[in-house]
């Protein structure tokens, strides 16, 4: 047989310094600020279960992204599951930091559809290329790629206050 | 659709840099270590319930400087110097023992505790469970017994030896003392030549003294 290809890893105390500003960016853009503890949390504990057994050429910030999308779809079930269905997506939260900082961006953000958000998500704010977006999200690379896109566009619309990137390409 | 030369958030797209993906950052809500500091505590928390915290880490400083300690749930499996560097004791940790490694105080209350009341010139032996699983055969034979050689005395490696019934096997004592994973807690730094000369010590000969001159005031 042979040998196994699992090299010795970092302390996980590592990966959570290095990667935890950003996967808890990620799961307030996919979730919005109220549930993003949670799926941080989820993420990492789950993270640190089978972090022993991860490959050592292993994409550690893409792999994090995938275990965080897995918890914040777990999340919006368990939160279906108990509350009212409301129509479409929840209003943004009226109220923002105390500095007034990022209040728009991320009041717009939680209004785009949520194949949208994860795109932008994942693509923007955890720098992962198109192809492991699809395969986070399941689907093609040009739907993840469109799916950022049509978000840009939206955000451009909604989000007057900054320039956005043409959203025809990449 | 227009292209956008101002100071846009994505200046280079396809390919995302580090500027893009900052100025994004910098549009949404921040993310403060006060945040992510007590998400951490959350996740030690919850890591040590469920079982999956396979070392916990934590510094201390003392006299003799900074001191990184280390639990298993079996117990201190770990004291390191500054000399040996922490970030290397702490990959080391990883590869001999587990990488499911979180700086968690909580479990070296105890043990942090002790070595400060230790320091302090308030305590004479310490009372935790310690994990011996960095040491083996002969070495861990030796370390067992370090803690026989009383608070404010000492012994030659050569008695040592004698101790542990290898009369001869002094230079493996040396070994033993010197690659002691638990020092200050088990008392290797009482272990000294027979010339009267202190020797060397995991943590520098200055430690060393240090110890010896705390336990004989």
């Amino acid at each position: 047989m042979s040998t196994s290809r699992v090299a010795p890893r970092a302390p996980f105390e590592a990966v959570v310094a290095e990667h935890g500003a950003t996967v808890l960016r990620v799961c307030r853009a996919v979730l919005g600020p109220a549930d993003a503890d949670d799926a941080w949390s989820e993420t990492f504990l789950a993270a640190l279960k089978a972090y022993p057994r991860l490959p050592g050429d292993a994409n550690v910030e893409a792999w994090l992204v995938t275990i965080a999308h897995r918890k914040a779809i777990d999340i919006t079930r368990a939160a279906a599951r108990h509350a009212v269905p409301v129509a479409d997506v929840p209003e943004p939260p009226p109220a923002g930091p105390a500095d007034g900082r990022g209040l728009d961006l991320a009041g717009a953000l939680a209004a785009l559809p949520r194949r949208q958000r994860e795109a932008i998500a994942y693509h923007y704010l955890a720098g992962l290329p198109y192809q492991d977006v699809a395969a986070i999200t399941g689907g093609s690379t040009d739907a993840a790629r469109r799916a950022a896109a049509d978000g840009i566009a939206r955000l451009r619309k909604t989000y007057p206050g900054a320039a956005l990137p043409d959203g025809e390409d990449s | 659709m227009t292209t956008n030369h101002e100071t846009g958030l994505f200046q280079a797209l396809p390919a995302v840099t580090e500027a893009d993906l900052a100025a994004l950052r910098d549009r949404l809500p921040a993310v403060t270590e006060a945040e992510l500091s007590a998400l951490h505590d959350r996740l030690a928390t919850r890591a040590d319930a469920e079982g999956v915290l396979d070392v916990a880490y934590r510094t201390l400083d003392t006299p003799v400087g900074t001191l990184l300690l280390a639990a298993t749930p079996a117990g201190l499996v770990r004291v390191a110097y500054p000399v040996e560097g922490h970030d290397q004791v702490l990959a080391a940790l990883a590869a001999r023992v587990s990488p499911r490694i979180l700086n968690a105080p909580r479990r070296l209350d105890e043990a942090a505790r002790e070595i400060g009341e230790y320091f302090a010139g308030r305590r004479r032996a310490f009372d935790l469970p310690l994990d011996y699983r960095l040491a083996t055969g002969f070495r861990r034979e030796v370390l067992t017994r370090l803690p026989g050689i009383g608070y404010g005395t000492t012994a030659s490696y050569a008695t040592v030896a004698a101790t542990v019934g290898h009369p001869r096997a002094f230079r493996a004592v040396g070994t033993a003392c010197a690659t002691n994973p638990l020092p200050v807690v088990l008392p290797c730094h009482r272990v000294i030549r027979s010339d009267g000369d202190p020797g060397n010590y995991r943590g520098g000969p200055a430690a060393k003294q240090f110890l010896l001159n705390l336990e004989a005031a």
